[in-house]
């Protein structure tokens, strides 16, 4: 068989495994070996709440261009273990080539006659000497496949494992010999022809996945606390500060419950540290009250909201877009946030950043929303821009009149902390006069509130607008938010059209001013959306006027695969534009 | 030594009723911090929600009012971002050990340095008279017009099981042997929790001033606060209640075992981000 396929210029590989059988492991080694290779690479997990068994998966995709969508095509399934669930059995089509150990499968792909290609990774793990490396004997035997050399595996174990555990080295490269030879064989065998140009990238490319993008802009934004309570999928974030804690000097604790995290980042705030809260919809759902005391208190905080399916504990593992509302509206009162949803790694990276920077600058909650599969997803990217400076606290020396609550045009006080200067610095849960001191009068809460308030007007003016990707004078908007735009651009770019443009919102409050004149021109507006009510769509019907003329939806737990909206667009494409 | 008035507000407009014990706590830390030479810029005062928490607003310190039960998680995270600088958290029993019952428990496994001074009346003074965590079993307020069921939480019993490392007992009515109470813990390395008996004028019949008198004496030198079991006992003694330095041990503190902080005490504000190291750092480890 030929990979990739005709019609496509990149190859789609899918692995699947228990809990337990390192998928994951593979997914790491073949995304540095692809990337060493030359090749852009992409890949995607997805796994069932459970430690131990089950099916879970992992999509790679290669290609000599750069490719981020999830698709549902497989060229080339590797199966660990047995019983594939329907998200991926359904998957297989009429020039997938599936690749398996009987011994572990049995006759599960018996059906797909020559298009299941028996290896035996089993034995290749046993030979080497550690049966349970199953995952190194398949991975090794991919990357002979995919071209890439031995001593790249070298590399990597040595690199993974290093020094410290030499004897972990030694059992990894043993297995992946013969998990080597047995892709060798393959290529011999003409079971596989792969044809893929090698990229040559401009510039130096990094590979993350979407916490990691999400931690790093943190660090770049300067974070120095966080704090939080482990949630699948916003773990990622809280481990990787425990990590490197020491090399950033960031005070980070895993808190009792989410309602300490947040009231310890509001508390941590107010005596100068940049905190960051990483959570997901329920563990969000219990800050939201100390979200409303640092709007009030007006304390800078930045939360990591990674969704996943609700209500309640919903689906723990996988991924949905319906918690725009729940940050949107969280706290109770009135006062100024900002949301970003990041569409791409590059953009997780910069607006986390961001999240920081106008946090500090108008004193006041950013929430920037991932979700499971953005989190569990990686790919190469260009090395980010970074400032020689460090971020700005923006906070003054307080005078022994200092007040922090000051009447101020752009509503935005004058900022200092406890022990920077000799003057007094409150902060109080009661509506409060300058000083932060608790006082019932009218007029006073009046004059406060607009005051906090009016930090919207700044934060409105400096609102992202929209990405537009597409023609400038496109008659229809295809649009979008948060992780789904990779996959929209992809399914938009397939279809073909000249007058479609896909409009991609990274940051969904406050909504930019230009968003208005860029729907009103639109003859057709389509929202592309992974929740069940068009959240984004109400919201732009809101703050535009302008309502969406057909809505292509998810809720069922997985990403959009670029197929999905392309079959979803085209049919409402057919029901509103015609053909 | 410094004079208690550098702590006084002008134009505080107090709403504590006549007679309630918190003018007396109030009385009491302020001399406890004067006589250390601890002036208002070198300490804030963290509270939640109650009568008790209204405190902060009544004398000169960096006054931090937070949510209902939060004050200790607040407290907590103020000395992760600045180790040097004393935080008290303060507020009534509905606070600290109803609302914020699962802090307090994480608070004192942390070990903070932060002083926990609790205003324990056994009542909800604020909300006007119901029960509070600490209440008696029996006593009839407009929640429990029967008289309440569950049995209250001894706090300084809880404290010493949990290894707290500074346990004590005052009562407000006393605010010599209160503010020496509240001295020694503030001198103390670690979490210091100070429960403070103190009657509520208005709605607690039962635990009044009088009777705080006759249910309550002072642990002499015969009792060592090295010896756990000992103030586990003397925790659980219900008919006449010790006050004092119940149990003192020498831990780790939590905010000094954190990154930023193995190599110096530079509070977070202070500090910049190598930008140049974190781009090294991603190179390094991303390529």
């Amino acid at each position: 068989m030929n990979v990739p396929r005709r019609g496509t210029s990149d190859i789609s590989l899918v692995l699947c495994g228990a809990a337990g059988q390192g998928v994951q492991t593979v997914e790491h080694l073949m995304v540095r070996l692809a990337k060493a290779a030359g090749y852009h690479v992409f890949a995607s997990s997805e796994y069932m709440s459970r430690v131990r068994g089950g099916s879970n998966s992992t999509e790679i995709r290669l290609g000599s261009v750069p490719v981020r969508g999830l698709v549902d095509r497989i060229d080339v399934l590797v199966a660990l273990n047995g019983g594939i669930r329907p998200n991926i059995r359904d998957r297989i089509d009429e020039e997938t080539l599936v690749l398996g150990d009987p011994e572990e499968l049995g006759d599960e792909f018996a059906s797909l006659g020559e298009r299941f290609v028996p290896v035996p990774f089993l034995r290749a793990a046993r030979e080497g000497g550690n049966r349970v490396y199953t995952n190194v004997a398949a991975a090794a035997c991919l990357a002979a496949v995919f071209g890439m050399p031995f001593a790249a595996l070298e590399t990597y174990f040595a690199e993974r494992f290093g020094a410290k555990s030499p004897d972990v080295v030694k059992g990894n490269l043993a297995v992946a010999e013969k998990g080597f030879a047995l892709g060798g064989d393959l290529l011999r065998r003409g079971v596989l022809r792969v044809s893929l140009g090698h990229a040559s990238p401009q510039g130096e490319r990094i590979v993350l996945d979407g916490s990691e993008a999400v931690a790093l802009g943190a660090l770049a934004g300067g974070c120095d606390f966080c704090t939080g309570y482990p949630m699948s999928p916003a773990t990622g974030v809280l481990t990787f500060l425990v990590k490197n804690a020491d090399r950033f000097g960031v005070a980070v604790e895993q808190v009792e419950d989410e309602i300490a995290a947040m009231n310890m980042a509001v508390g941590a705030s107010y005596m100068g540290a940049l905190p960051l809260c990483t959570t997901s919809g329920g563990g969000f759902a219990l800050m939201s009250e100390g979200l409303s005391l640092a709007g009030i208190m007006e304390t800078p905080v930045v939360v990591h909201l990674a969704q996943r399916p609700g209500p309640a504990t919903g689906m723990a593992t996988r991924t949905e877009q319906a918690d725009l509302e729940l940050a949107l509206y969280s706290g109770h009162g009135e006062f100024p946030r900002v949301l970003f949803a990041p569409g791409t790694l590059e953009e997780a990276f910069s607006l986390t950043r961001r999240a920081f920077e106008l946090a500090a600058r108008y004193q006041t909650p950013a929430i920037v929303l991932t979700d499971q599969y953005f989190t569990n997803t990686s790919y190469d990217i260009p090395l980010p821009d970074l400032p020689d400076a460090s971020p700005d606290r923006c906070l003054v020396e307080a005078g022994p009149e200092y007040r922090r609550y000051e009447e101020s045009p752009d509503g935005v006080s004058p900022r200092s902390v406890p022990g920077f200067g000799t003057g007094l610095v409150g902060a109080d849960s009661h509506e409060h006069d300058e000083e932060a001191h608790v006082y019932e009068d009218f007029d006073l809460r009046t004059r406060m509130n607009a005051r906090r308030l009016r930090k919207f007007e700044g934060l409105r003016r400096e609102a992202l607008p929209p990405t537009r990707i597409g023609p400038e004078d496109a008659d229809i908007l295809v649009i979008c938010w948060g992780s789904t735009r990779p996959i929209v651009e992809e399914a938009v770019a397939s279809l073909g059209r000249t007058d479609t443009a896909v409009l991609h919102f990274a940051q969904v409050w406050p909504i930019a001013p230009e968003a208005e004149a860029l729907l009103a021109r639109a003859k057709y507006v389509f929202v592309v959306e992974g929740n069940a009510t068009g959240q984004l769509a109400t919201l732009l019907r809101c703050e535009t006027g302008r309502r969406a003329d057909a809505s292509v939806r998810t809720w069922k737990g997985l990403q959009f695969s670029v197929e999905e909206v392309r079959r979803g667009l085209a049919d409402v494409l057919d029901k509103t534009v015609g053909r | 030594m410094k004079d208690p008035r550098i702590f006084d507000m002008d134009h505080a407009d107090l709403s504590w009723c006549p007679g309630c014990g918190d003018f007396q706590i109030l009385e009491a830390l302020k001399k406890a911090l004067a006589e250390l030479d601890i002036a208002p810029d070198q300490v804030v005062v963290a509270a939640g929600i109650g009568q008790a928490a209204k405190l902060p607003h009544y004398m000169k310190c960096h006054c931090f009012n937070g949510l209902h039960g939060r004050a200790l998680s607040c407290a907590t995270a103020m000395k992760m971002a600045n180790p040097d600088m004393l935080v008290l958290a303060v507020g009534g029993d509905g606070d600290m050990y109803g609302e914020g019952g699962n802090h307090f428990l994480h608070t004192i496994r942390r070990n903070p340095n932060v002083k926990n001074f609790v205003h324990n009346n056994g009542v909800y003074g604020l909300t006007k008279g119901q029960a509070s965590p600490t209440s008696f079993v029996g006593m009839k307020t407009p929640t429990s017009p029967e008289g309440v069921f569950s049995e209250p939480i001894n706090p300084v019993a809880l404290a010493i099981c949990l290894g707290a490392s500074f346990v004590a007992r005052a009562f407000s009515g006393d605010v010599e042997q209160t503010k020496e109470i509240m001295k020694q813990a503030i001198l103390h390395k670690g979490y210091a929790l100070v429960d403070i008996f103190q009657p509520c004028v208005s709605f607690n019949k039962i635990n009044t001033f009088k009777w705080y008198k006759e249910h309550t004496y002072y642990l002499d030198g015969s009792h060592d606060p090295g010896d756990r079991e000992a103030a586990l006992r003397k925790a659980f003694e219900a008919e006449k209640m010790p006050l004092g330095l119940l149990y003192r041990r020498e831990r780790p503190v939590f905010e000094d075992h954190l990154a930023p902080y193995r190599e110096h005490r530079l509070p977070l504000y202070r500090r910049r981000r190598d930008m140049k190291d974190l781009e090294t750092f991603i190179r390094k480890q991303y390529a």
